[in-house]
């Protein structure tokens, strides 16, 4: 990666985040609510891409770190009343201490091993929830009701289920979690990271301490993506199993190399992409799902290092 | 078909809520003039778009190819009688993978997109429980044909209605004297351990407690589980009734375990048809079923009795005398539950011609219109039997069907009455506002 002043790449993040911003004003009703549902899962994407992209830890049960923020907040809005903010707090604790726990116990394993430990904590938590039915709804999943997922702060009530409110939340949390990335992959910290990815044995010899920070980007990877889940409860009002399941493992990583992996727009740019490849062709056929996956096969044979990966190794070397 | 609006089809935009914009409004305001003229025709004219959400793919796909076929057949029969209040119905089908995210998506899509009067049509519950929010958020009916108790639970929302179809709490309950009556008093439930099983798990003791018999065994199968020969010496010896409700791809095998475990002795079977439903209840390894009985909400074959409703309906459908597809003995329907689907279409008509339903804008008389049924005779538009209606709780009542396996095919033995089946009801939706 060619260096750019760090001018020039806050500009471009500043103006993908004004960019977005503006298409609240013009989109079409069905759109603008599908973008807020793209933010959302792009900071999903985001979050599996700073440990997948960056560390190069290939995980099959991010879903549970979603889920933990999904539950984490639906439950206390749910069971204890509790209100929005609050309950976004706990759906990002939950994660974080979850990806913690996860983290000590996954990060003693490398490779396919650690693909598989995950996918198996992954299943565990998913076989709890349906365990605990009475209380998470199990497979049918819960309701958060219209009235609760409203943010009253000094007299102003800020309605989650009004489209534009909806949509700027979403736009809020993609902006902050876009900006922690961009400052994170550009940290000392991040270049730790991508030396870890590139040759652990040889950052190790260098005298860094591989284990804490890669146990440091589970557990930031596992909080972005619980404040992804979080958001996505109180937004669209629904907590259900199947975010747990092993689809939504299977979907960030998706994103992440159709937009391209270890680059700080590509889960953004891959979560739009498959959105609409799937939103368009199910209009015409029931074998939508062919079509994603020859796009997919396509991308792989064509731009194996996803769109904002090709893009940068093209002809924007400065890309983050 | 499904509407192909283009992403910029600015036609479908509503661009007043805009008010930050304003200019970028205007502009676009120029192009939509012919737009808002087109639509104020239409309202005397145009059709009346039903959005129906299909499980086309999924673990849903089978209901959902028989659901489309059943709508299908009921707008066809709606339309070649006049359409509802002279106005054509139209079907705009958008596939919810039987997912509960792409639902939402697909509710808000009917609602934002192809601009449905109402959206219709789904079964699986955590796709209806997953959808319901984005209903309630646009403020358009949803008419749902699911069978789960979440509608008259009144943990949904005022825009969602089950009146096509009984809940399983009500279809429960209709079984309970009969099976006590007729099977036997000491009942060991089988069932998968998720949701749909915990429902006959938590609604079935205090129904057979009521007839004076008694559940004296649960057991739940994870639904991981591919075998089942070791959950059966949990079966308690002196069970005179096997109360299972096991479903998926997995039900084959569970029966042919559980016929090798008890051999030609066995206890009285009653099982629920959601096991068996488009499935051939003579594929092999299912001989051990015979002499069973299982709970049809609408009878997969003709039956002697069949009213002149009931054979006129299963022509416009397709299905031929053994449930299965005119022209494919192999393609077997889902008979218990997609007649909900036609039920569903006859409320939603009588609704709109009640409330004078004009457009979107009506949505919420429909709504009130709808709360203010109360019964449905049997007839060509509930051709499954009578059945009342419950506003408070958005949810219908109807009799059920207890079948016998006979020769390979299924023998209606008894008929519940309405009454077997309410309960009282848990909430009021009617207090919602709307």
């Amino acid at each position: 990666m060619r260096d750019a002043s760090p001018a020039k790449t806050y500009a471009l993040h500043i103006g993908v985040i004004a960019l977005l911003f503006a298409l609240n004003f013009v989109l079409p009703d069905y759109h603008q609510g599908l973008f807020a549902r793209i933010m959302a899962l792009a900071v999903f994407a985001m979050g599996y891409n700073l440990l997948f992209g960056y560390v190069g830890l290939l995980s099959l049960g991010h879903a549970m770190f979603f889920s933990a923020g999904l539950y984490g907040a639906g439950l206390t809005v749910h069971h204890l009343g509790w209100g929005v903010p609050q309950a976004f707090v706990a759906g990002v604790v939950c994660g974080a201490l979850l990806a913690l726990v996860i983290g000590l116990l996954a990060l003693r394993t490398s490779g396919v091993a650690f693909m598989i430990v995950t996918m198996m904590f992954a299943q565990v938590f998913y076989l709890l929830i349906l365990y605990f039915a009475a209380w998470t709804g199990g497979d049918q999943g819960l309701v958060i009701q219209q009235a609760s997922r409203v943010i009253s702060i000094g007299g102003i009530s800020l309605d989650l289920t009004d489209p534009t409110v909806r949509y700027m939340s979403a736009l809020a949390l993609f902006a902050v979690v876009l900006l922690i990335a961009l400052a994170l992959v550009r940290s000392r910290f991040g270049r730790v990271l991508v030396a870890i990815r590139e040759n652990e044995e040889r950052t190790k010899m260098l005298g860094y301490d591989t284990v804490a920070n890669k146990l440091i980007a589970v557990v930031a990877s596992g909080a972005i993506c619980a404040a992804s889940g979080a958001a996505y409860a109180l937004l669209f009002g629904y907590v259900g199993s199947n975010f747990a399941s092993i689809q939504y493992s299977i979907l960030p990583l998706l994103w992440v190399l159709l937009g391209g992996a270890a680059t700080t727009l590509g889960p953004l740019i891959g979560t739009l992409f498959m959105y609409y490849v799937t939103d368009i062709t199910s209009g015409f056929t029931s074998a939508y799902l062919l079509i994603v996956g020859v796009a997919l096969i396509l991308l792989v044979l064509f731009a194996p290092k996803g769109i904002m990966g090709s893009i940068r190794e093209r002809w924007l070397g400065w890309l983050p | 078909m499904a509407d192909k609006n283009g992403f910029f089809d600015l036609s479908k935009t509503t661009l007043s809520r805009r008010t930050a914009l304003k200019g970028i409004a205007a502009g676009a305001g120029l192009a939509l003039a012919p737009g808002f003229v087109r639509y104020s025709q239409a309202q005397s004219s145009a059709p009346i778009r039903i959005g129906f959400q299909s499980h086309r793919t999924g673990i849903g796909a089978a209901y959902g190819r028989w659901y489309e076929k059943t709508s299908a057949a009921a707008v066809k029969a709606i339309n070649d009688a006049g359409g509802i209040g002279g106005r054509k119905v139209e079907l705009v089908i958008e596939d919810d993978g039987t997912d509960p995210a792409r639902g939402a998506e697909v509710v808000n899509k009917f609602a934002k997109q192809h601009k449905t009067d109402i959206v219709f049509g789904t079964l699986f519950s955590h796709v209806v429980i997953g959808s319901a929010p984005a209903a309630g958020e646009n403020k358009i009916p949803y008419f749902v044909v699911s069978e789960g108790h979440h509608v008259a639970s009144t943990k949904l929302n005022r825009y969602v209605f089950q009146p096509g179809i009984t809940d399983v709490k009500s279809q429960i309950q209709s079984m309970a004297p009969w099976i006590a009556a007729n099977a036997g008093k000491k009942v060991t439930q089988i069932f998968p351990d998720f949701a749909f099983g915990y429902d006959h798990r938590d609604y079935l003791p205090p129904a057979l407690k009521a007839q004076g018999a008694d559940v004296i065994a649960q057991i739940a199968i994870p639904p991981t589980e591919s075998s089942f020969t070791k959950y059966f010496p949990q079966i308690p010896a002196e069970t005179d009734v096997i109360y299972h409700v096991m479903v998926g791809p997995a039900v084959l095998t569970f029966v042919k375990e559980l016929g090798e475990f008890y051999g030609s002795q066995r206890p009285q079977l009653f099982g629920f048809m959601d096991s068996l439903e488009a499935v051939d209840i003579n594929s092999p390894g299912l001989e051990f079923l015979d002499g069973s009985h299982f709970w049809e909400g609408s009878p997969r074959y003709a039956q002697p009795d069949d009213s002149a409703a009931q054979k006129a309906y299963r022509a416009a459908v397709g299905i031929d005398d053994n449930g299965a597809a005119v022209g494919d003995p192999k393609d077997i329907s889902t008979a218990s539950h997609m007649f909900g689907c036609w039920e569903t279409l006859y409320v939603v008509k009588k609704a709109m011609e009640d409330a004078g339903y004009k457009g979107p804008e009506d949505r919420a008389k429909l709504v009130e219109a709808t709360e203010a049924l109360k019964e449905f005779a049997e007839g060509p538009e509930h051709p499954q039997g009578p059945k009342t209606f419950n506003g408070k709780i958005h949810q219908c009542f109807g009799i059920q069907n207890i079948s016998k396996v006979e020769g390979g095919k299924l023998k209606v033995v008894h008929k519940t009455k309405i009454e077997d089946g309410l309960y009282e009801p848990e909430g009021d939706y009617t207090k919602q506002a709307l």
